[in-house]
């Protein structure tokens, strides 16, 4: 069986069931690894990715779901987005292994709310665990991220 | 000399297998500690690139490789900068001289007219047109360290001290970078049908059933107790090996009863039982006493444990995200009957793992899965209520502090009594891998056992105050049949030993009629512990707190972890309704010269989130089948919207050694939960974890 995507921006093709998990086509399909198995429950949003700009769990959404629409992963952020430079700024984890569900679900947030307030980041971020404690860094980072200067913005 | 060394540099003498200059003018250090999420390596760099003079950006680090790094035995017990740290310090110190002293003798000059910059040699402020790389020579590596080399005063540093980067972070927030993420040649996907419980034997197996449920084509492994789902499609061992359970029989599996989940349960239990410390009898005195408890807690690692495992032409390579390569290598050999140099295994990163959890014991399922299909990578990922269901867990520890108190209140005799199963059950310690029960040889019972107090004890660690008291002792009930598997997690016995004896140190202070701080001040000559207990209460605003049971309340714990390495202070203000809300934490801490200060306050700040975890959330929960709580409903830990406010400040000593401080901030900030919920309530609640329930039950008290 064959499924079309949009991962990311490119049209894909690829050979898997209709009830496959979107994580197992992501990691293992697409080699898109940065979208984490945590649970396979909806519980911990380590797999967290955007389908047409709203987060979605993809342990357990299944993929013939997600057949031509539009897929966001860690991996499209392309390492310039103002989340990871604000991650990485504020050293914003410990083993890191939430981090990137957490930046789809910021990244979500921002697209929508440009200037969150704490109490938006918040409730976004309260669907995902961090076990390492890294929760102040995390929500410092999402806020300078929000704070930064915006590719396109007009001044 | 050689007995002062540290234990790892006294393991690993050969320079040669710690530093090795790369011919692209990079230097590779090699240490056997691992990454797990605390930015150690990164520190071990700072401190290379310091004494060396050679730019951070020239130095790669080797870490966790039985085949190329060192072995510093496991990574824990906040002992890699103290010790690790110490020992590259030494090393490259040493490394240093000795090519520095020859290339005076070359140039006729002293040794101290000759700087190095970047790695470049100059003498006054002459290039010398020599540098490490090229005037190095093969037998400045093959040559056993000394240790005698004169490090560089801490006023030196340039590199230490700075709040450098993670070296590993951009990688995690740009893609896979994990051991889960790893892809090698030929790699099979395994899924485990776990073994319920030591003995327990496998009746049945429909085979057909789980074939039918899975789909698709994949192999059934079964060697003994142990069945592994094995083939290249991932979702489909998955599928099988969450169906298995549905179509598996066993005998023999023995039977746990609920009231076991409960600390007060391990009191009476066999066990071994030792006094330390003073031996006198009890001094007369009016005795008081109180007991508290913590129930058992899991690690709850973020991602469920993996590893990868191939066996070609006769030798085993395992890559796994242990805290000791080398000591799994050693399991490894012992549960499959192989030589240890038959054996490689390579570290790669993990989630957070707080202590001993999955990681081995998968590395040993691949292990044995790969003996059984050689010539294949296998890659085997545990399931998150495998990871609940299988790892260590922290043992239930049930406390009873008791103190004879003269006339003013004050302590003239002090008991700590502890009942706990083991906090170290590694292969090394007298455990077992959980895969080697399940083969058709297993090993004996585990042996219980904890670390010796010189090492700060399991059980026992933080049991003894360090306040002045005239008398104190340590009475421990290591108890032998837990009803669930335990072993090493963060702080082992600290936590539950730091929240009962500050928690008891407050209610003495009540007792006496004086103010906790006060109280606390009044029997302590430490004059480090002494100063953050001052920074932290005047932070807090303590002398404004107000009376108790107004529903909102500061209180205040502090330790020294391991009672020798790093101190913290923490004070927290609550505010209790139904349930305990943190709102604020104050910390301060020394751990003397500070490596990497952004990586120090992770730490201390992680310390926190995750005691605040366990103190209000926390417990692992048993039932006939076992254990229940297999998922994160059933096993909740912190949310963003629980965490509170931290500030953090570390009291700079950087004259004074590094003390570990991974661990420093997680009892004091138990306690100080405890006596703020006291100070809210005007009534106290002793046991772990301070839930609604428990809330209301102390009300109605």
């Amino acid at each position: 069986m064959s499924i079309d995507l949009t991962v990311n921006g490119n049209h894909v093709s690829v050979a898997a069931g209709d009830t496959t998990p979107l994580l197992d086509v992501l990691r293992n399909e697409l080699d898109l690894k940065g979208t984490r198995y945590g649970c396979g429950l909806e519980q911990c949003g380590s797999c967290m990715v955007l389908v047409d700009g709203e987060p979605v769990y993809a342990c357990s959404r299944e993929v013939g779901t997600v057949a031509g629409r539009r897929i966001s992963t860690i991996e499209g952020l392309g390492g310039t987005h103002p989340l990871q430079h604000a991650f990485l700024e504020e050293q914003a984890g410990q083993c890191a292994y939430c981090l990137s569900g957490i930046i789809m679900s910021a990244k979500a947030l921002l697209d929508r709310n440009p200037t969150p307030a704490r109490a938006d980041i918040v409730a976004v971020l309260d669907k995902h665990l961090c076990r390492c404690g890294a929760h102040p860094r995390i929500l410092r980072a999402v806020e300078k991220a929000a704070a930064a200067p915006r590719e396109g913005a007009t001044r | 000399m050689s007995d002062t060394l540290p234990l790892s540099i006294q393991n690993n003498r050969r320079l040669e297998k710690w530093l090795r200059f790369q011919p692209d003018r990079t230097l590779r250090l090699a240490v056997g500690k691992v990454e797990l999420g605390q930015g150690n390596v990164t520190a071990l760099a700072q401190i290379a690139a310091d004494e060396l003079d050679v730019g951070l950006d020239r130095i790669t680090v080797l870490s966790g490789d039985t085949q190329d790094a060192p072995d510093e035995g496991q990574t824990t017990s906040s002992q890699s900068i103290e010790v690790s740290g110490r020992s590259v310090r030494l090393v490259t110190a040493e490394f240093r001289a000795r090519v520095v002293d020859r290339l005076a003798q070359r140039l006729n000059c002293s040794p101290g007219d000759i700087t190095v910059e970047d790695g470049a040699f100059h003498r006054g402020d002459v290039p010398t047109g020599h540098d490490y790389w090229t005037f190095s020579t093969d037998e400045d590596f093959a040559r056993d360290i000394e240790g005698t080399a004169t490090t560089k005063p801490p006023s030196a540093y340039r590199v230490v001290g700075q709040p450098i980067p993670r070296r590993d972070l951009p990688a995690k927030v740009t893609g896979g970078a994990f051991i889960h993420d790893m892809v090698r040649p030929d790699m099979l996907h395994a899924r485990i049908l776990r073994q319920p419980a030591r003995g327990a034997t496998l009746a049945s197996l429909n085979e057909a059933a789980v074939r039918r449920a899975a789909g698709g084509e994949f192999r059934i492994v079964r060697v003994g107790n142990f069945v592994a789902f094995v083939g290249p499609d991932e979702t489909e061992v998955q599928r099988a090996a969450a169906t298995a359970p549905l179509h598996a029989t066993w005998e023999n599996v023995p039977t746990v009863t609920a009231d076991m989940q409960e600390a007060a349960w391990l009191v009476g239990q066999p066990s071994n039982d030792r006094l330390l410390y003073d031996e006198t009898p009890p001094a007369g005195g009016t005795v008081v006493q109180a007991s508290y408890s913590r129930p058992y807690v899991a690690h709850a690692s973020m991602a469920p444990s993996c590893a990868l495992a191939e066996f070609r032409n006769g030798h085993l390579s395992v890559w796994s995200h242990t805290q000791g390569p080398y000591p799994l290598r050693a399991s490894l050999a012992n549960v499959l009957g192989m030589a240890a140099d038959s054996i490689t295994v390579r570290h790669a990163h993990g989630a957070g793992c707080y202590g001993h959890n999955g990681a081995d014991d998968v590395a040993v399922d691949a292990a044995v899965i790969a003996r059984e299909i050689p010539d294949y990578c296998i890659r085997v990922q545990w399931r998150r209520e495998e990871e609940f269901g299988f790892e260590p867990l922290g043992s239930a520890m049930h406390v009873t502090m008791r103190a004879a108190v003269d006339e003013d209140g004050k302590p003239l005799d002090w008991t700590t009594e502890v009942w706990s199963a083991t906090h170290v059950q590694r292969p090394s310690s007298g455990g077992n891998m959980l895969t080697h029960e399940a083969l058709p040889s297993p090993p004996p019972d585990p042996r219980p056992g904890d670390p010796p107090e010189a090492a700060g004890g399991g059980g026992t660690r933080n049991g003894l105050p360090l306040y002045d008291f005239p008398v104190k002792r340590i009475v421990h009930h290591l108890v032998l049949r837990p009803p669930t598997r335990t072993s090493a997690l963060r702080g082992l016995g600290a936590l539950p030993n730091v929240f009962a004896l500050e928690s008891f140190m407050d209610e003495l202070a009540d007792r006496a009629g004086v103010d906790p701080v006060q109280y606390r001040l009044s029997l302590l000559s430490d004059p480090r512990a002494r100063r953050l207990i001052e920074n932290v209460a005047e932070r807090c605003d303590w002398v404004s707190r107000g009376a108790a049971g107004s529903g909102r309340g500061i209180g205040l714990g502090w330790a020294r972890y391991k009672n020798k390495a790093a101190y913290a202070a923490v004070a927290v203000e609550v505010e209790v309704e139904q349930e305990v809300r943190v709102r604020r934490a104050w910390c301060a801490a020394d751990a003397g010269l500070v490596i990497n200060p952004d990586g120090a306050r992770n730490q201390l700040e992680g310390g926190i989130v995750q005691a605040i975890s366990m103190t209000l959330k926390e417990q692992m929960r048993l039932g006939a089948e076992g254990r229940t709580s297999l998922d994160w409903d059933t096993y909740p830990i912190l949310r963003f919207s629980e965490v509170p406010e931290i500030s953090t400040e570390i009291v700079h000593a950087p004259d004074l050694p590094t003390l570990g401080m991974g661990e420093c901030t997680f009892g004091p900030t138990a306690a100080a939960i405890g006596n703020a919920v006291a100070h809210a309530l005007g009534t106290r609640i002793r046991d772990m974890p301070l839930t609604r329930e428990r809330i209301a039950a102390a009300l109605l008290a």
